[in-house]
This record gives C-alpha cells, sequence and structure tokens, in this order.
C-alpha cells in the first residue's frame, strides 16, 4: 500500500475513533467520573506497544535504544498501575452490592 | 508474524478497550470493564513481542519488569485518599513515554536533513509536545495532591503573556520540524520547552480544580498516543490513543459542569486572579466570631434531633474517619434519629470521591442523597454535620458575586436549624479561600482531627 493510501485509512479510522470515544461513555453517572478517568489513563497506556517497537527493533545507535527503554518503563508503570489503581478503586463498590442489608 | 496478522490481533485490543469504556460507564459493570481492558492490553503486549522486528527482547522485559513493579507497589500501597494523585502521576509517566518515543524515532529516522516524510515529522512533533506537557503538567499536579508543592494557585504578573511566548517558541520549533529542519537540538529544545510550559501551566492552577486538569492532561496523553500511532504507522496506538482523547475531553467537560466550571475558567483562571480586596470584604462583612463548643454539647444537639444529614468532605477522606461515621450514624439511628449523607458531586479532591469511601464503610446505599435531592432536606434538617468539607458549603458561592467559587453549586448546609463543623483548625480551605459559613450564628465548631472528634461524639452520644 502507498504511503498516501495508508495515511487517508489511519486519518479515517483516528476520525471515527472519535466520535466512539464521545459515543461510548455519554451516559456515565458522576459516580464514576473518577474510575473512568483512571480507567482511561490505563488505556493509554497503549503506549507500551510504541515504546517496544522503538527500543526492540535493530538499532544503529544506543541512544535510540536507551530512550526507547526509558519509554518502556514509563509505559509499563503507567499500564499497570493504572489498571490496578481502577481496580481498587471499583472493589469499593462491589463490597456494597455483596451487603444482603443493602437496602435497610 | 507478518503485519496482516499482527494488525487483525490489534483489533481484538481495540475491541476490548472499547468494551473496557462501555462497561466502566456503569456501577453494575465497572470492574470487569476494567479487566477486560487489562486483557487487550495484554494481547497487545504479547502480539507486539511477537514481531520479527523486535530484536532486543531481553532489555524490554526487565525495562517492563521494573515500571510494571513500581507502577504495581505504588497503586497497591497507597491509601484510598492518595488515589487521585497516582492517577496524575501515571498519566504523566504515559505521556512522558509518548514524547520519549518521538524523541527516539526523530533521533533515529532523521540523520540527514529532509529524510522524513511530512506527516511523520508533523506526527513526532506534536507526540512530542503534547507528551511534554502531559508529562510536566501532571507531576506539577501529582507534587500539589501530594502537598509537595503549595495547593494554592501560584501567580505573578504577566504569567499568561509568559505562557503564550513560551508556548508560541514551542509551536515554531514545531512548525519548524514539520517544515523539514531536522537537526537534532530542535526536538531536544521542543520537549524542553513544552516541558516547562507545562509545569507553567498548572502551577497557577488552584488545587481544588485539579481534578479537571488530570482528567484533561489525560486526555492530552491520549492524543500523544494516538501521534505516536501516525509516527509508527500503528493502528492500535491511534485508535486507543483517540478514544482515550476524545473520552477524556468529554469527561472533563461533564466534571467542569458538575462543578459549574467552565474549561476555559479553570485553565486560565477565576481562582488566579482574584484581587485580595474581594477576598478581604467577603471574609469581612460577615462580622461574626466563631463559636466553638464541646463534644458532649454537640452530642446532646445530634442525640435529640429528628434528623441529622452527614455531610462529608476532604477532612473525613484524610482522617479515614468513614467507618466511625458510620458507627454514628447507627448509634444515632438506635435512638430514632433520621440520618442521611449529603454528596456534593465533587467533595473531596475528585468526583465520587465520598461515594467510593461511605461504600467501603457499608452506609446503606439510600441513604446517600446526591445534592438537590440533599438541598431540599436542608430546612427540614435538624443539624447539619459537616465533616471536614470547606468550599462544596461556602454560601459565599451563591451570596458573594466576588468570590471565587461564586456561581459553583453547593451544599446549602446554613438552611438546617443547626450547623456542626467538624474542621482541623480554622485555616482556609483547599481552594484557600474564606468560608462565611464557619462564622453563621447557627453555626458551631468542633477542633480537631475529624476521625477523633466522630469518635468523642460517639462516645458521649451513648453516654445520654
Amino acid at each position: 500500500m502507498s504511503h498516501g493510501l495508508l495515511l487517508t485509512f489511519e486519518i479515517t479510522i483516528l476520525v471515527l475513533a472519535v466520535f466512539l470515544g464521545f459515543e461510548v461513555i455519554s451516559k456515565v453517572p458522576t459516580l464514576l467520573h473518577t474510575p473512568l478517568m483512571s480507567g482511561t489513563n490505563a488505556i493509554h497506556g497503549i503506549v507500551i506497544v510504541g515504546a517496544m517497537l522503538v527500543a526492540g527493533l535493530d538499532h544503529k545507535d544506543t541512544l535510540t535504544t536507551v530512550i526507547g527503554l526509558i519509554a518502556v518503563v514509563l509505559a509499563s508503570a503507567n499500564v499497570v498501575g493504572g489498571f490496578v489503581v481502577t481496580d481498587r478503586m471499583l472493589e469499593m463498590f462491589k463490597k456494597r452490592e455483596k451487603k444482603p442489608e443493602g437496602h435497610g | 508474524m507478518s503485519r496482516e496478522v499482527t494488525n487483525l490481533l490489534y483489533l481484538i485490543t481495540i475491541v476490548t478497550f472499547i468494551l473496557a469504556l462501555r462497561f466502566l460507564s456503569n456501577p453494575a459493570t465497572a470492574r470487569r470493564g476494567n479487566q477486560i481492558g487489562a486483557i487487550g492490553m495484554l494481547v497487545a503486549i504479547v502480539v507486539t513481542f511477537a514481531q520479527d522486528s523486535i530484536v532486543s527482547y531481553w532489555e524490554i522485559a526487565v525495562g517492563m519488569v521494573i515500571g510494571g513493579l513500581f507502577g504495581w507497589v505504588a497503586a497497591r500501597k497507597v491509601r484510598m485518599t492518595a488515589m487521585p494523585q497516582m492517577v496524575a502521576l501515571f498519566n504523566g509517566v504515559g505521556g512522558g513515554a509518548a514524547a520519549l518515543i518521538a524523541l527516539a524515532e526523530f533521533h533515529n529516522r532523521a540523520p540527514d536533513p529532509g529524510t522524513l516524510k511530512t506527516d511523520i515529522s508533523i506526527a513526532i512533533m506534536l507526540s512530542a509536545i503534547i507528551g511534554s506537557i502531559s508529562f510536566a503538567g501532571s507531576m506539577v499536579a501529582f507534587a500539589k495532591l501530594q502537598e509537595l508543592i503549595r495547593g494554592r494557585p501560584l501567580v505573578y504578573p504577566g504569567q499568561q503573556v509568559v505562557n503564550a511566548l513560551l508556548f508560541a517558541g514551542v509551536l515554531a520549533a514545531g512548525i519548524a520540524i514539520s517544515a523539514g529542519v531536522e537537526r537534532q537540538w530542535l526536538i531536544w529544545a521542543l520537549i524542553g520547552g513544552a516541558s516547562l510550559f507545562g509545569v507553567l501551566f498548572v502551577l497557577p492552577i488552584g488545587g481544588a480544580d485539579m481534578p479537571v486538569v488530570i482528567s484533561l492532561l489525560n486526555a492530552c496523553t491520549g492524543l500523544a498516543a494516538a501521534a505516536t500511532g501516525f509516527e509508527l504507522e500503528n493502528n492500535v496506538l491511534i485508535v486507543s490513543g483517540m478514544l482515550v482523547g476524545a473520552s477524556g475531553t468529554l469527561l472533563t467537560i461533564l466534571m467542569g459542569r458538575a462543578m459549574n466550571r467552565s474549561i476555559a475558567n479553570v485553565l486560565f483562571g477565576a481562582f488566579g486572579q482574584l484581587a485580595p480586596s474581594v477576598a478581604g470584604a467577603a471574609a469581612g462583612d460577615a462580622d461574626g466570631h466563631v463559636r466553638s463548643a464541646s463534644a458532649e454539647d454537640i452530642a446532646v444537639m445530634l442525640g435529640y434531633a429528628d434528623k441529622v444529614v452527614f455531610v462529608p468532605g476532604y477532612g473525613m477522606a484524610v482522617a479515614q474517619a468513614q467507618h466511625d461515621v458510620r458507627m454514628l450514624a447507627d448509634i444515632l439511628e438506635s435512638r430514632g434519629v433520621e440520618i442521611s449523607y449529603a454528596i456534593h458531586p465533587v467533595a473531596g479532591r475528585m468526583p465520587g470521591h465520598m461515594n467510593v469511601l461511605l461504600a467501603e464503610a457499608n452506609v446503606p446505599y439510600p441513604q446517600l442523597k446526591e445534592m438537590d435531592e440533599a438541598n431540599s432536606e436542608f430546612p427540614r434538617t435538624s443539624v447539619a454535620l459537616v465533616i471536614g468539607a470547606n468550599d462544596v458549603v461556602n454560601p459565599d458561592a451563591r451570596n458573594n458575586a466576588g468570590s471565587p467559587i461564586y456561581g459553583m453549586p453547593i451544599l446549602n448546609v446554613d438552611q438546617a436549624q443547626q450547623v456542626v463543623v467538624l474542621k482541623r483548625s480554622m485555616n482556609p480551605g483547599f481552594a484557600g479561600i474564606e468560608n462565611p459559613l464557619f462564622l453563621n450564628p447557627k453555626t458551631v465548631m468542633l477542633f480537631g482531627d475529624a476521625k477523633d472528634s466522630i469518635e468523642r461524639l460517639a462516645a458521649s452520644v451513648k453516654g445520654l
């Protein structure tokens, strides 16, 4: 595929993702604002894929690899920390649902 | 593995992320949503590892263990009250990663001027700028929430001009790069300048607005990730990054709306530009004095009340007093007092903060009242018990047009017959604003740590 054609496809999915992103969370209650922010925070940890690609390629110079590896470390912290923090926030909600006298 | 197969497998990740966002928007499925997202992330990492072009497996694996371990320990060990700054921290490192990827790519692919395609260099400069701003801004937000630096707005004359000039300089460097000036020092200067801008941009914003700022920076990191996707011609990065960019932007708007603050207002600052004379006048015209009372006096007030409304705020969170609050509520209920909890949408330091803490203490869900419902109950409330909340009950938001929080919806606790405020000291709240509620003749104060005060109240009510 030519570079130009690839670019048009990339722009197409980018624009579709904008609409999808707006649509998919449009009905979130206030209660979930913080966990949702934390969850999206974990999802942008996907930069780890970019960091791996840059760090892992067969480079000619070490500076690129070193910078790439630092990016891998940072992105891993984003991924793991993001999902764990979100899970801890949401753990709290689960407790209440389990409680038998919930309507007392 | 061929690029075609890789891209198809990345589609699994994209679908899980979309489902994760949808599930996270509903209390019943939120936790599962987060887990589905984590599985999608794992798929993306495994698929990336399986690419032929990756050679240095071990270095990457070690890097992942170091970063992952740090993230896991930090996220596990932190107390519930410190969650907001953790979100800021993890957002920051994500933005930093995006900026570093841009730096590495530029260093690797542009050894000689004119070798980069324009769209790639635009993507590189965008992810470098946005990622750096997100990194530096999040670190300042983290430091403010962690109280490593002052939470109050930091302002100096000409601040907006300095910021604007700096941003223009960064943008000029970015345009030069896109136009084909591929000098290595340019990208270093660009990242340095954008980081400085991130710091200067967040510094003047008051602590009370931090949730909105973190949400905005979160959306920025998403955009930086999407730009990284264009750099590396990688669809999972483009779609996932943009999903976060878009949903994060909407979430920022929703949060701002819950606080009745426009995003422009948060960023460019009514809080920052408040004239000291106006603040002085607001505090002065209430001309009363603060009354404090003993735990025993207040216990009598509570024990013989018809209806007590608890109004929790950050003070309850920081003292971890939610279990004691629940206990006091139980004792009062056994005496026939009607109990409810008034939850301001942004009480604490994050929307939903109070709900999480009270849910942890197993407070019955029907007793939690959202702002509008709570406000309709205050006129027939005997005692409103404010536990470490300040700005969200400040009547200046309703009455004083000169107040920086004027127009923010508040809990009208001053409409209750009596108001009890538990507070550590007379220091102004997080936003650094005086609160005339404390000078109201209906109000009595009980100074001390919230947990300690609640325990003393519970013991005294028991003894009645």
